[in-house]
């Protein structure tokens, strides 16, 4: 028995999102009594792989193989689940990024698991298997019954500490049998957004709405996230409009975010908005309407124009941090 | 080629969610019900596509599972432009139950390519796609913001963590779409309206396919405590509240 973590790479190195994973993965081990392993794929040098010994994975299971180069979701769900059976995992747990929303599922059905998604804390019970999970976009939560052997879970990014428990940690190699038959989708061109911080990463992030009034005024906003090494978002009209990226955008159709801190200036705090944020552990709200929905979300809040506060804020911000 | 979109039926996106029985069901009373707005935006840009002779997407159907309550938003799916819908009577009561009742759809006609959104706004899954990409064996892309399809062939934009890769794609496949496949819903017109009154909506019996979970209860968000303001003219005890408080900073 064990419990199986899908250990993502980028480029060989993992994120701050592994060990938030593998430390979910300890602590849900040791609630069913078992062991933590941790599945990688593709290059991985053995110094990288064990690092996750020091969140307690005791076994990282690594394969590389030709056909499981380019992000095929088909080819890897095989290959995850020789290992899931190899290893008898009772429990599957994959981060709720892009990757892990492509796999979970398939996985789900290859190993006839029921699935709990976007999890952001520890089951609340083992035997039944219960796990609480935000529906109806944050308008109620769910205390969800996995009926099946296996479990699978996703993980929200950035709602798990990382718990440093050093274990020692071995590498074992896999050969997965992939059938050659199949044609993997072909990457054509691949375009990455260089050097900015991933707002899915972010720690803190700083997000701008229609109150800042217009693409020209951005400038503060975008200082004041440099000064908090935080990412920038936006609502969806600033993307719509061609202010912001596209991939600012947050909210039900856009990103859904969990950042320590969230900074909504000018945002009004639609239910369709708050539906991406709500989970951020601290909401800020700068906002000129005393009234505006936002600050029922909203854990600290200053009424007041935007082009006037953010000036303010970073001068003192700059005081902090000369100190 | 022909295209079949998952539509899902989920409370309006404005609603406030209210509990019955003690958390034990949802409180259905008041509720508007809509077109999961990934599934519309699926179906706008599946008729885009079939309205453009050069794809050679000649039919775009919908199918959704669920009970006889649900036809009005398949009719409207219809008055949208679908040329025809299919339906499994059968109430799920998860995504891989929903996801069977599909497959036995896909296997009894002939899709190249399936949509599904990349989460429904009401269980907020992400699951269904790649479930049913699976269970009929077929190659399926997530993240999907950008699709084209020329003389049959497929090629799309997936987001990845950090970036995007442009897939060209063999069908039949599975597309989870998010933002960017299409820019506004497209909406009914008149025409349309009655047109759908026309159009057949094909019902199927459940297939016994199981669910693998069941919802125990339900719970409310936790409140959250009262915002706390601060003066416009002092913002360092705003940052000082971030730093020493909220430990955040
Ligand atoms: C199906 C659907 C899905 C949607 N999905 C999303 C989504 O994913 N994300 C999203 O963001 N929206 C989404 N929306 C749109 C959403 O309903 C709101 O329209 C949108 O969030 C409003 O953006 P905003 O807060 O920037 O603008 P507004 O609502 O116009 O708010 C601007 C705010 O700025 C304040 N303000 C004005 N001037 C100043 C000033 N000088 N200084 C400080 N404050 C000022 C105002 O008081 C106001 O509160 C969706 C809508 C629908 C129907
Ligand atoms: N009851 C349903 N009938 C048809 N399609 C559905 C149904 N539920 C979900 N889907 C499809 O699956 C997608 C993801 O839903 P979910 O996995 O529930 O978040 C939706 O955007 C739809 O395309």
């Amino acid at each position: 028995m064990a419990v199986l973590i899908y250990a993502e790479n980028w480029e060989g190195k993992f994120k701050k999102l592994t060990f938030e994973l593998a430390s979910y993965g300890a602590q849900l081990a040791s609630m069913i009594q078992t062991q933590l392993v941790a599945v990688s794929i593709g290059e991985v040098a053995d110094e990288e792989l064990l690092k996750l010994g020091n969140y307690g994975v005791s076994k990282v299971i690594s394969l590389n193989h030709p056909q499981l180069q380019s992000f095929d979701s088909r080819q890897i769900t095989r290959a995850i689940a020789q290992v899931a059976e190899q290893v008898e995992a009772s429990a599957l747990v994959l981060s709720a990024n892009n990757s892990g929303k492509a796999l979970a599922p398939r996985l789900a059905v290859r190993l006839k698991a029921g699935i709990a998604s976007g999890v952001n804390q520890l089951p609340t019970s083992i035997s039944p298997f219960v796990v609480s999970k935000k529906v109806f976009s944050g308008g109620a939560f769910a205390s969800l019954t996995i009926n099946t052997t296996v479990k699978i879970l996703t993980l929200l990014q950035n709602s798990m500490e990382l718990k440093e428990q050093i274990v020692s940690c071995t590498i074992e190699r896999f050969e997965p049998t992939l059938d050659g038959g199949l044609t993997s989708p072909k990457v054509l061109e691949s375009h990455k957004h260089a050097g900015k911080i991933l707002l899915s990463d972010a720690e803190i992030v700083v997000s701008g709405g229609r109150g800042m009034k217009s693409a020209d005024n951005w400038a503060p906003l975008l200082e004041l996230a440099e000064l908090l090494n935080a990412a920038t978002a936006c609502s969806r009209p600033i993307s719509d409009e061609g202010w912001r990226p596209h991939d600012e955008h947050t909210g039900q159709t856009g990103k859904i975010i969990a950042p320590n801190l969230y900074i909504a200036i000018g945002i009004s705090g639609a239910t369709q908005h708050i539906a991406g944020v709500s989970s951020s552990k601290c909401i800020v709200a700068i906002n000129n309407d005393k009234s505006a929905p936002i600050f029922e979300s909203a854990q600290y809040g200053i009424v007041g124009d935007a082009a006037k506060v953010l000036p303010k804020l970073i001068d003192a911000l700059k005081v902090i941090k000369n100190k | 080629m022909n295209i079949l979109v998952c539509i899902s039926n989920v409370p309006d996106t404005t609603v406030r969610i209210k509990l019955a029985d003690n958390g034990a069901t949802i409180d259905n009373t008041g509720i508007q019900w809509i077109i999961n707005p990934w599934d519309e935006l699926a179906l706008t840009r599946a008729l885009e596509l079939r309205d453009d002779p050069s794809s050679g997407v000649k039919q775009v159907s919908v199918a959704h599972v669920g009970l006889v309550g649900a036809e009005p938003t398949i009719r409207k799916a219809l008055a949208i432009g679908a040329d025809n819908a299919y339906r499994v009577n059968c109430d799920p009561a998860d995504a891989f139950q929903t996801a069977a009742c599909l497959a036995s759809i896909v296997k009894n006609a002939s899709f190249d390519l399936i949509l599904c959104g990349i989460e429904s706004s009401d269980y907020n899954g992400s699951n269904v796609g790649g479930m049913l990409a699976e269970m009929l064996d077929w190659v399926s892309v997530s993240g999907v913001s950008f699709l084209k399809v020329e003389n049959g062939s497929i090629t799309v934009n997936r987001e990845i963590d950090g970036g995007r890769e442009t897939l060209q794609v063999q069908s039949p496949c599975v597309c989870v779409v998010q933002k960017g496949i299409a820019k506004e819903p497209r909406i009914a017109a008149m025409r349309g309206i009655m047109q759908a009154r026309t159009k057949t909506i094909a019902v199927s019996e459940w297939n016994g396919a199981e669910s693998l979970t069941t919802v125990a209860s339900y719970q409310p968000p936790k409140a959250r405590p009262s915002c706390k303001f601060f003066d416009a003219d002092s913002p360092e005890k705003l940052l000082e509240a971030l730093q020493n408080e909220a430990k955040v900073i």
